[in-house]
């Protein structure tokens, strides 16, 4: 499987702001195969979000900047694109679906206007038949075609992030990203939905990023597994190997925090301490505060992406054969 | 015990870093310093007017008559000009800056504390008193203002006294709705029930809690209300229904200087400039304060 | 739709009720005596009293009031003390006028206001951008009646280009017209802006640009729609500051208009003119602000579907 679709190589993007410039996105590396999911995993500020719209090449400029990096496409590199090129790409071959939404459609145009305006950008269609085509969508993600005339406010949370996926993958995309799309939603709906983006992915074969920091949607619809932390991947691998092999010390307190019905100790372990302030990263490994793990060297050098077995990468100066 | 003291003192220090945080982007932006320190220098202006023009013994600086000196062009014995009476339009515009000055203050005062109390109580009390506060400042406001301010400035003997019912009955009904509306976003939050469930007395909640987080919006507020508050005040002048003569007040002289319009323009130039670059300022500082206290509205 | 109309205008009927009681009322505490005033000063006491009784005057609060708004339901406002003409007639053939310079003023304040506050907002931090600020902080400064006297100075007195009173032919138009319009054609330019940066900085912006579509596109369709949604309430309520403007300028350009005759009622002490006057620029600004609310309604389908 050398099918590679997307590859992200060394990306780093900060935000500069009066404050002091934010440490979004430090040496991040990532790929990703034709028709797999990635779940990309990591605590609220671990700058997964902004990995996501350099991706998109929507990281807001001011005052986000792309200091470093590449993001190949399709064997493509985005960021040598033209925006009018970028244009071409998103939406139709690469989307996104936002994490809430309540704010993410347009709150005066009706449901079915927003879906056919994406059709009508990417594909050779007339308005009425941009029009069908919106109407076929909503009913693939479950809403009657009746109520296309209606506006957001009409439509509940999930109801919303249903349009929200029927605009995603109205042009058949070969890449979807997916920024927490159930973390706004009810628990009940959060299971309707992701079932219903499963299903869909299998459809469309569609590959998918699934950024989330729930470790039970990775169990549920990933392959693959990339943990972040301080904006960087300090972890990658098959999902079977990083729940059963975690290696990074940060991937195992994650699991370490999450309560285990099967298992007999009840005392959870969680993770000593907070996540650095990203205006301000500790030298060498930014985890290496709150690592139980952590060498004196661990301060000072900043480890390496290491693969230690095959499609098994760690950021750790444990691993880390050559220091 | 010891819990409450801590916590306290943590209120004052975040509070004295917040109002220092306010200041440093206040700082930072040259078109707020800029309105500062014109409005600064006006006030020491009007503080200082009888130094800066002084009395010849007889009359007040601003009202020595000398008819042999009428429409003199401004010159470098009187650079902004002489009026209708000789008297040196210098002299008047800096007297009154004290007028336009204070008038502006006790408006302000007045309609800031009415408004203030009418908003709280809306805000706070909801259901009846709210409904029948914010009736009737529904009524005042589907009155344009300044109409407002010329009926009850024409309801009553001209003068300072009206001028500041006048204006500040008009300029009520913005703050008022400004602190409702700034009472009912705080009212909201988590901190509110949290001292109600520790049994703290609802005026107490109000004063404690409800009135500090509600300031910032009501500095901006005042700030833009004294611009506004000399502007009308000027207004009601220039028809007649204001400050009497000879008192300088920029709007009655507007309104004198207006007849001689066509050959002596220095009498309708230097006063209104006057009640021009003074509203002007006070807005750049108005739009500073706004912005340095909310700076996610200027990013 | 209808439904929503029919309200907002039952809804108009208490507040308008309250507004004739703010205003009788201050009638009622005028230092001044209105028989005095009728029957001139070299009258008689006696005279005045008789006219006192026979004008009502000597009944309570209560009583006076109530006759005032059953008088001003049939459109009876009284009788000017200085014409001697019904109120309402007088201020009725001077409407039109006042109107025309208003919607002028206001047209200019849109046209101004509302593309400049666009261009300034979608080039913020630039050049532009901090001009405009600049210009508009300006523009909300400036005193509408020195304005109009600036005017008159310059393009009356010294070029020589436009006539500086009456209102009848177009040229005679511009200035008034302008004298009000910039100061609210700044203040729409300012909240055209700040909504407009508003609008730029929400998630459904994103979500237009991540379906790839083109900036200008953008702008217009999704941001701008949502941006001016404000913007029309700010012109409503400018127009309230219009029509009060529309009194200094009239005076100054000596335009035949309420405003005007208003002005010149003070003048006289005429309270049932200002009353009148205030009463019908009143009611005119909540008709305005009801068309207002509509529009509003119409653009916003959030506010339209609480009323089907």
């Amino acid at each position: 499987m050398s099918d590679i679709l997307l590859k992200i190589e060394d990306l780093t993007v900060h935000y500069i702001t009066d404050d002091g410039t934010v440490h979004a996105v430090n040496d991040l590396n990532l790929s990703l195969n034709k028709g797999e999911t990635l779940g990309l995993v990591g605590e609220t500020g671990a700058g997964k979000t902004t990995t996501a719209l350099s991706i998109m090449g929507l990281v807001p400029n001011p005052p986000g900047k792309v200091i470093n990096g590449e993001v190949e496409f399709e064997g493509e590199k985005l960021f040598e694109k033209s925006e009018a090129e970028l244009r071409q790409v998103r939406g139709n071959k690469i989307s996104m679906i936002f994490q809430d939404p309540m704010t993410s459609l347009n709150p005066i145009m009706t449901v079915r206007d927003q879906i056919a305006e994406v059709v009508l950008l990417h594909e050779n269609l007339t308005a009425k038949e941009a029009k069908e085509k919106a109407d076929e969508m909503l009913l693939k993600v479950g809403i009657r075609a009746d109520r296309a005339k209606e506006f957001p406010h009409q439509f509940s949370g999930g109801m919303r992030q249903r349009v929200v996926i029927a605009i995603a993958l109205a042009c058949n995309p070969v890449l979807l990203i997916a920024d927490e799309p159930t973390t706004a939603l009810d628990v009940t709906i959060q299971a309707q939905v992701l079932e219903l983006m499963k299903e869909l992915k299998k459809e469309f074969n569609t590959a998918m990023v699934m950024i989330t920091h729930d470790l039970g949607i990775v169990a549920e619809i990933c392959d693959n597994v990339a943990i972040m932390y301080a904006g960087s991947v300090v972890e990658q691998a098959g999902k079977e190997e990083l729940f059963t092999n975690p290696k990074h010390p940060y991937t195992i307190g994650l699991f370490n925090s999450i309560p285990d019905i099967d298992s007999d100790d009840s005392v959870l372990k969680p993770i000593k301490g907070l996540m650095p302030d990203p205006t301000n990263l500790p030298t060498g490994c930014p985890f290496h505060p709150r690592c139980d793990l952590a060498m004196p060297q661990c301060s000072e050098i900043l480890p390496k992406r290491t693969e230690i077995s095959e499609n098994h990468y760690v950021k750790c100066l444990l691993f880390d054969g050559g220091g | 015990m010891g819990d409450v003291t801590v916590n306290v003192n943590n209120e004052s220090k975040k509070k004295r870093s917040q109002l220092h945080d306010v200041w440093r982007r206040f700082r930072k932006s040259p078109i707020a310093m800029t309105g500062l320190c014109v409005v600064v220098f006006m006030v020491l202006v009007a503080l200082f007017a009888d130094v800066i023009a002084p009395s010849d013994g007889r009359n007040p600086g601003y009202d020595i008559h000398n008819l042999g000196n009428r429409f003199q062009a401004p010159n470098a014995e009187h650079i902004m000009g002489t009026d209708e009476f000789g008297r040196d339009i210098f002299a008047r515009v800096v007297h009154g800056s004290r007028v336009s000055l204070l008038v502006g203050f006790i408006v302000v005062t007045f309609s800031m504390t009415l408004g203030v109390i009418v908003g709280a109580i809306a805000g706070f009390f909801g259901k009846v008193a709210e409904n029948i506060l914010m009736r009737f400042i529904d009524v005042l406001l589907s009155i344009p203002p300044i109409l407002l301010a010329i009926s009850i400035a024409a309801a009553m003997r001209p003068g300072m006294m009206s001028i500041v019912l006048a204006v500040g009955i008009g300029a009520l009904p913005l703050y008022a709705r400004v602190m409702r509306a700034s009472v009912l976003t705080v009212k909201e939050q988590e901190f509110i029930e949290a001292a109600y469930s520790i049994g703290a007395s609802k005026f107490r909640i109000i004063r404690k809690h409800v009135l500090p987080n509600c300031i910032a919006p009501i500095i901006v507020q005042a700030t833009m209300g004294l611009a506004y508050a000399i502007l009308w005040a000027a207004a009601l002048s220039f028809l007649g229904i204001g400050i009497q003569p000879p008192t300088p007040e920029w709007g009655a002289m507007l309104s004198e200087g207006r007849m001689y319009i066509r050959d002596h323009w220095h009498m309708v130039m230097f006063p209104g400039m006057a009640i021009a670059i003074m509203i002007f300022a006070l807005n750049m500082m108005g739009d500073g304060l706004r912005d340095a206290f909310d700076p996610r509205l200027k990013k | 739709m209808h439904k929503y109309i029919l309200r907002r205008l039952l809804m108009m009927v208490p507040v308008l009720i309250g507004v004739t009681f703010v205003i009788f009322t201050l009638t009622y505490i005028t230092e001044g005596d209105p028989a005095r005033m009728l029957a001139g000063i070299q009258a008689p006491e006696e005279q005045v009293e008789q006219l006192r009784e026979q004008l009502g005057l000597n009944d309570p609060f209560a009583v006076q009031y109530f006759r005032y708004i059953t008088n001003v339901a049939r459109l009876d406002f009284g009788t000017s003390f200085a014409t001697g003409r019904p109120v309402f007639d007088e201020i009725i053939s001077r409407f039109p006028t006042t109107m025309h310079l208003t919607a002028m003023s206001i047209i200019i304040a849109v046209l101004i206001g509302v593309p400049l506050g666009i261009l300034s907002a979608t080039k913020q931090y630039s050049v532009f951008d901090g001009a405009a600020t600049f210009v508009g902080l300006m523009g909300i400064s400036i005193p509408n009646f020195w304005l109009s006297l600036m005017l008159i100075l310059l393009f009356g007195v010294q070029l020589g280009w436009l006539p500086t009173s009456g209102f009848d032919t177009p040229s005679q138009w511009i200035l008034p017209s302008f004298s009000i319009g910039i100061s609210s054609a700044a203040i729409i330019m300012r909240m055209t802006r700040s909504s407009m940066l508003e609008v730029l900085r929400q998630d459904y912006i994103r979500t237009a640009k991540a379906k790839g579509q083109k900036g200008s596109v953008i702008i217009f369709r999704h941001a701008l729609k949502n941006a001016l949604i404000p913007v029309i309430t700010i012109v409503g309520l400018e127009i309230g500051v219009l029509l009060g403007g529309a009194i200094l300028t009239e005076n100054i350009f000596s335009i035949a208009g309420i405003g005007r005759f208003m002005v010149d009622a003070i003048a006289r002490r005429d309270y049932p003119v200002i009353q009148g006057g205030v009463l019908l620029l009143a009611l005119t600004f909540s008709l305005v602000n009801l068309i207002v609310d509509v529009i509003y309604a119409y653009v916003d389908p959030r506010i339209r579907s609480q009323y089907k």
